[in-house]
C-alpha cells in the first residue's frame, strides 16, 4: 500500500509494478491524485545541489525526467530550457561558484556566466548596476528545466493503472493498525480496513500526521508555500530564473502565464493558503529584476503545504516500524526530484533495504548527526 | 497577514513579529547523559500537529519580548497568547 497519491506516491506504485514485478499494489489517495503539492509547485527540474549524496538522488531523478515521456507513453512536457541561479554579492558569487565545482566534480552540468551572458541567455533579465542587488553573475544548468506537473501524476497513475495498480482517490488513511510484533498489519480508511504488511508514506506536507498514526515522530514540520501566475502573455520568457538571495523565480508556461514562486509563511500551519505579504515580497524582487513585467496583472495566487526537515533534505527509507517504509520531507524543492524519489523508493520497498542513492537519507541521519545540510547551499532551494 | 495579540503591547501585524516554532521545549539539564536517540528528539523531532499548537513568538520590531501563543494550524486563529513563564493555558 502507498499512501498518498501525489506524483512521489504514484511513481513508487509504476517502479514496483515496472520494474519489481509487484501488481498488488495500491495507492490510497485522500483527494485527488495530484491535488498535493505536486499539482501546486511551480515545476522547476534541476540537479545542480551541493552535496555529493544530493547530487546524485536529484541527477538520479534528472536522468529520469530526459526518457519519461517515452517510458510512460504520456507527455510530461519535461522541456529543458536552462535554470539560471543569480548572484548579487560577493558571498552569492562564491557559494554558487562553490556549488558549480562541486557539480562539475561530480559530472554534472553547471556553467558560470557573466552578467552580459546572463542577459544575452534571459533577455528580460535587468543587469544594470543602479540595481539594489545588482546581477554580479550566474550559474546555469542547461538541462534543467521544467515540466507540466499534472502530466507527471496522470502519466505516472495511467501507467501504474495499466500494470494492475489499484489507484483509490477520496480515501484518507485515518489508522495504521499493528500486529503484537508491532509490524504493520493493516491501513483503517474511510472506506474501510485494508490488510497489508507493507505500507509506504508519501504524504509530503501530512506527514507527520499520517505517521503519528503508527506512533513515529518526525524532525520536520509543514509550513505554507505559495506561487502565483500572472496573466498569459507571448512568449518572454526563455529560461528559469532563481535568485535565492532576494527570493524570486520566475518561468513562463506554455499557456504564457509567468510562474512565480513566493516563500514559505513563517510558522508552521496546513491551511494550504498563506498571506498575501510572501507574494509581495517575492514580487517586489520580480519587478526589480524584470521591469518590463511591472504593469502584468497577478490572476491567482495558491498554496501548498510543505514538509520541511532541519537540514532541508529529504528522508526516504525504512523506519522503526517492521513493514512501514517513508518518504517524505522533500519541502519546497521535491517535485523535480519526482521519477528519482520514486524509483529509490520502490527499490526499498522491494528489497526492504535502503537503494544506495537514498542510504544517506535514513531516519537514522538525525540520530547519528549525519546531516546533509542543503539548507546552507540554498536558503530557499525549489 | 496574522493579527497577533501582544499581551505587552495588543494586536499588530504579523510582520512585526518573529517566530521561534514549538513551545514549552525544555533543554535537558545533562546532555551528556542522554542517549543520542533522545538528545536529537529534543534537537529535532516537533509535534507538528493539524490542531492546537503552542508556540513561541517575539515581537521583535515592537517591544522586543517573547511569548507564547496558542493557534490552531488548521485555520491559524490565534486562541490567546500569554506571557513566558506562564503554563498553556
Ligand atoms: C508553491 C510550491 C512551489 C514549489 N515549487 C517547486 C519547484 O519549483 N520545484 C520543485 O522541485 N519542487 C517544488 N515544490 C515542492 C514539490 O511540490 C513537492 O516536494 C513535491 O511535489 C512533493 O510530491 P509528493 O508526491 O511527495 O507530495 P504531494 O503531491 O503533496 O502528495 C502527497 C499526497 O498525500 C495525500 N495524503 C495526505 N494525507 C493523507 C492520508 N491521511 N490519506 C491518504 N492520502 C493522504 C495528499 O492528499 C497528497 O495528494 C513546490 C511546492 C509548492 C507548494
Ligand atoms: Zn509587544
Amino acid at each position: 500500500m502507498i499512501v498518498g497519491g501525489g506524483g512521489h506516491g504514484l511513481g513508487t506504485a509504476y517502479y514496483l509494478a515496472a520494474e519489481h514485478g509487484l501488481t498488488n499494489i495500491a495507492v490510497v489517495e485522500k483527494g485527488w491524485i495530484g491535488g498535493g503539492n505536486t499539482g501546486r509547485n511551480t515545476t522547476i527540474i534541476r540537479s545542480n545541489y551541493l552535496f555529493d549524496e544530493s547530487i546524485a538522488i536529484y541527477e538520479h531523478a534528472l536522468k529520469l525526467w530526459e526518457g519519461l515521456s517515452q517510458a510512460l507513453n504520456y507527455n510530461v512536457m519535461y522541456s529543458p530550457r536552462g535554470v539560471m541561479m543569480l548572484a548579487h554579492s560577493v558571498h552569492d558569487t562564491q557559494m554558487l561558484k562553490r556549488i558549480m565545482h562541486a557539480d562539475r566534480a561530480n559530472g554534472v552540468d553547471n556553467e558560470w556566466l557573466t552578467p552580459e551572458e546572463a542577459k544575452a541567455y534571459c533577455p528580460p533579465l535587468e543587469i544594470g548596476t543602479h540595481l539594489r542587488y545588482p546581477v554580479l553573475g550566474a550559474t546555469l544548468q542547461r538541462r534543467g528545466g521544467t515540466a507540466r506537473h499534472d502530466a507527471v501524476a496522470w502519466g505516472y497513475a495511467r501507467a501504474a493503472d495499466a500494470l494492475g495498480v489499484d489507484i483509490l482517490e477520496n480515501c484518507e488513511v485515518t489508522g495504521i493498525r499493528r500486529g503484537a510484533g508491532g509490524a504493520v498489519e493493516a491501513l483503517e480508511t474511510t472506506r474501510g480496513l485494508i490488510r497489508t504488511p507493507r505500507v509506504g508514506v508519501v504524504a509530503a506536507g501530512n506527514s507527520s500526521v499520517v505517521m503519528g498514526l503508527a506512533g513515529v515522530r518526525l524532525p520536520l514540520e509543514s509550513f505554507p508555500l505559495q506561487a502565483l501566475v500572472s496573466e498569459p502573455v507571448k512568449p518572454v520568457f526563455p529560461c528559469v530564473v532563481m535568485s535565492n538571495a532576494i527570493h524570486a523565480y520566475i518561468s513562463q508556461s506554455d499557456k504564457g502565464e509567468l510562474v512565480i514562486g513566493a516563500g514559505t509563511d513563517a510558522y508552521n500551519s496546513y491551511t494550504q493558503r498563506g498571506a498575501l505579504h510572501v507574494d509581495l515580497h517575492t514580487l517586489e524582487a520580480i519587478c526589480e529584476l524584470f521591469p518590463a513585467f511591472r504593469r502584468l496583472r497577478m490572476l491567482r495566487n495558491w498554496g501548498g503545504i510543505v514538509d520541511v526537515t532541519v537540514d532541508r533534505s529529504p528522508i526516504v527509507g525504512k523506519t522503526p516500524v517492521p513493514g512501514l517504509y517513508l518518504n517524505c520531507g522533500w519541502g519546497t524543492g521535491g517535485f523535480k526530484a519526482t521519477p528519482g524519489s520514486a524509483h529509490v523508493f520502490a527499490w526499498t520497498m522491494a528489497k526492504d533495504e535502503p537503494h544506495p542513492y537514498a542510504a544517506p537519507f535514513s531516519l537514522e541521519r538525525f540520530r547519528d548527526g549525519a546531516m546533509i545540510d542543503e539548507a546552507a547551499a540554498a536558503g530557499v532551494s525549489h | 497577514m496574522l493579527l497577533i495579540p501582544c499581551p505587552y503591547c495588543g494586536e499588530r501585524p504579523e510582520i512585526e513579529f518573529s517566530y521561534s516554532g514549538q513551545a514549552h521545549l525544555v533543554r535537558p539539564p545533562r546532555p551528556a547523559e542522554l542517549s543520542d536517540e533522545a538528545w536529537s528528539e529534543y534537537l529535532y523531532v516537533r509535534d507538528n500537529p493539524r490542531g492546537r499548537h503552542a508556540e513561541r513568538w517575539r515581537h521583535l520590531r515592537g517591544c522586543g519580548r517573547f511569548f507564547n501563543a496558542i493557534r490552531d494550524t488548521t485555520t491559524d486563529r490565534i486562541a490567546v497568547t500569554y506571557r513566558m513563564g506562564e503554563p498553556p493555558p
